[in-house]
C-alpha cells in the first residue's frame, strides 16, 4: 500500500502532462470543429469540398504520424515551416486532428435539424448568421453531446501517444517505474487515473444529457 | 367587397411560372390581395398552391413572373426572360411585410413558448426585451394562451402549437399574413381553435392569404376563393358565388368531392 501511494506523486505529474494537453485540445479543437463544420455545409462549393479533403486527410492519417510531422517534417516545409517545442507540437497534432472529428459530429448535428426551422427563422426576417447561432446552433447541441462525449473519452486515452515526442504524460511516466522498480502495479495505478478522468467525462456529458432534455418532455 | 381605398394591392403576384426539374408546378398564376381581404386557395393536392404561397415570401424562387408587396418589386422577369429578384437586403425587407404560418407549426423547439415570440422582434426588429415582452404578452392574451408562456413547444397540443405560430407571426407585426395548410396536420377536434384564432384576425382586417381544404372556412370567412388544379389557378370569384357555382368544370368536380 505504502508502495501504491508513493506512486501517487510521479503519477500525478505525469497526469499533468495529460490533462494539460486534453484541456488545450478540447480548448482549441471545439472552436476550430465548429468552423469547419459550418463551411462543410456552405453552399459555397470550393470551401466546402476543401474542408471536406482536410477531413479526409486529418482522419485518414494516424495521430501519430501528424504529431511526427509537425515536430519533424514541418520545419522544412517551405513557407508554412516553423519549428515548434515538443508540447506545443502536440497540441497542434491534436487540435488539427481533433477538429475534423469534432466537424463531422457537428455537422450531423446541424443536418439533423429540420427545414422547417430554417424556414420559420427566415420568414420572421432572421438572416443565416442569426439563424445558425440562434435557432440552429442550440438545436444541435443534444443530439451531439452523446458522440462528443465518445470522442472527448477517446482524447483523454490518446493523449498518451504523446510518448513518442519524448513528453512525460500518465502512461509514460508509469511506464518509467515499472521499468526502474520491475513490477508491474504503476500501470494498474495509472489505469485508476485514466478511468477517474473518464468517469468524471462521463459523469459531467450525462448531466449536460439531462439538462439539454428539458425542452423535449 | 372590403376596403379598397390604398391604391396598390398588399400582394400582386402576375404570370408566376415555377418547375421543380422537368415538373411544371406553377403555369402561369396570378392573384390579386387587397387590404384587409381573405383570400382561401383551394384544390386537390399536387396542385402547386402551398408552392405558389412559398413563392410570395421567398420561400421558394419563381422561374419568371412578377411579384410586388405593397407596390414594391420582390421579383420581376425583365425583357430577355431573365427572373430579377430585389437585392438580398431589399428582399428581406419586402418579406418582413409578410408573416407565415406552417402546416407543421415549426416553433423554436429550444424555446419556450414566450421566447418563440419575442426572437424575431428582438434579433431583427431591434426591440428591447421588455417592449418585446409586452408585444408578446397581448398576442398570447389574444390566442388564449397566457398560461403557456414559460412551457417549451413539446408540451402543447397541436392546438396550442399553431395559435402560438400564429402570434409568433403577428409579434412581427406584419401587414399580410400567409397561412400554409395551418390546419391540415391536426386533429379534427383541434381545427376549431385555430380556426377561430384566424376568423377573430379576418375580423380585425388582416388580409390573408390561406391555403386551405377548410371548406367551411373558405366559405364562411374568406372574401374570395380561388381554385387551383395542375399548376393553374382556374377560377377566382367571391366566395358565395363560387360556392354557388364556381364556374369551372375541374373547381365544380372538386367541390361535389369535397362537400
Amino acid at each position: 500500500m505504502d508502495y501504491v501511494l508513493s506512486l501517487l506523486g510521479p503519477l500525478a505529474q505525469g497526469a499533468a502532462v495529460t490533462l494539460k494537453l486534453f484541456a488545450i485540445t478540447l480548448a482549441l479543437a471545439v472552436p476550430l470543429g465548429l468552423v469547419l463544420a459550418l463551411a462543410r455545409v456552405s453552399r459555397f462549393a470550393p470551401l466546402s469540398a476543401a474542408v471536406n479533403g482536410y477531413i479526409w486527410l486529418m482522419r485518414g492519417t494516424p495521430l501519430m504520424l501528424q504529431m511526427l510531422f509537425i515536430y519533424f517534417a514541418l520545419p522544412f516545409v517551405p513557407v508554412i515551416g516553423v519549428r515548434l517545442p515538443d508540447f506545443p507540437a502536440a497540441v497542434a497534432a491534436f487540435a488539427l486532428n481533433y477538429a475534423a472529428y469534432f466537424a463531422e459530429i457537428f455537422r450531423s448535428g446541424i443536418q439533423s435539424v429540420d427545414r422547417g426551422q430554417y424556414e420559420a427563422a427566415k420568414v420572421l426576417g432572421m438572416g443565416y448568421g442569426q439563424t445558425m447561432r440562434r435557432i440552429v446552433l442550440p438545436q444541435t447541441v443534444r443530439s451531439i453531446l452523446p458522440p462528443m462525449s465518445n470522442e472527448t473519452i477517446t482524447l483523454v486515452k490518446d493523449t498518451s501517444l504523446i510518448y513518442v515526442l519524448a513528453l512525460n504524460d500518465l502512461l509514460r511516466a508509469a511506464r518509467g517505474i515499472v521499468q526502474r522498480d520491475f513490477t508491474t502495479t504503476p500501470f494498474i495505478v495509472a489505469a485508476a487515473f485514466y478511468l477517474i478522468m473518464t468517469l468524471i467525462l462521463t459523469w459531467g456529458f450525462q448531466r449536460m444529457e439531462k439538462r439539454y432534455a428539458k425542452y423535449d418532455q | 367587397m372590403p376596403n379598397m381605398t390604398s391604391d396598390a394591392p398588399m400582394i400582386e403576384a402576375r404570370d408566376i411560372r415555377k418547375a421543380f426539374g422537368a415538373n411544371q408546378v406553377l403555369r402561369g398564376v396570378s392573384l390579386q390581395l387587397r387590404q384587409g381581404e381573405v383570400v382561401a386557395v383551394i384544390g386537390p393536392s399536387g396542385s402547386g398552391k402551398s408552392t405558389f404561397l412559398r413563392c410570395l415570401n421567398h420561400l421558394e424562387t419563381i422561374d419568371s413572373g412578377h411579384i410586388a408587396i405593397e407596390g414594391e418589386t420582390l421579383v420581376t422577369t425583365d425583357a430577355q426572360g431573365r427572373c430579377v429578384y430585389a437585392p438580398d437586403a431589399e428582399l428581406r425587407r419586402i418579406c418582413r411585410k409578410t408573416g407565415m404560418v406552417f402546416q407543421h407549426f415549426n416553433l423554436f423547439g429550444h424555446l419556450t413558448v414566450l421566447e418563440n415570440l419575442i426572437e424575431a422582434p428582438m434579433v431583427v426588429q431591434g426591440l428591447s426585451r421588455e417592449a418585446a415582452i409586452a408585444r408578446a404578452e397581448r398576442l398570447l392574451a389574444k390566442v388564449g394562451l397566457s398560461d403557456k408562456q414559460g412551457n417549451y413547444p413539446a408540451r402543447l397540443s397541436g392546438g396550442q402549437k399553431q395559435r402560438v405560430a400564429i402570434a409568433r407571426a403577428l409579434c412581427m407585426e406584419p401587414d399580410i399574413m400567409l397561412f400554409d395548410e395551418p390546419t391540415s396536420a391536426l386533429d379534427p377536434e383541434l381545427t376549431g381553435e385555430v380556426l377561430r384564432t384566424m376568423r377573430e384576425l379576418a375580423d380585425e382586417r388582416m388580409t390573408m392569404l390561406v391555403v386551405t381544404h377548410e371548406m367551411g372556412f373558405a366559405r364562411e370567412v374568406a372574401n374570395t376563393v380561388a381554385f387551383m388544379d395542375q399548376g393553374e389557378l382556374v377560377a377566382a370569384r367571391p366566395a358565395a358565388d363560387f360556392f354557388a357555382d364556381p364556374g369551372h368544370e375541374r373547381a365544380r368536380a372538386f367541390l361535389r368531392h369535397m362537400l
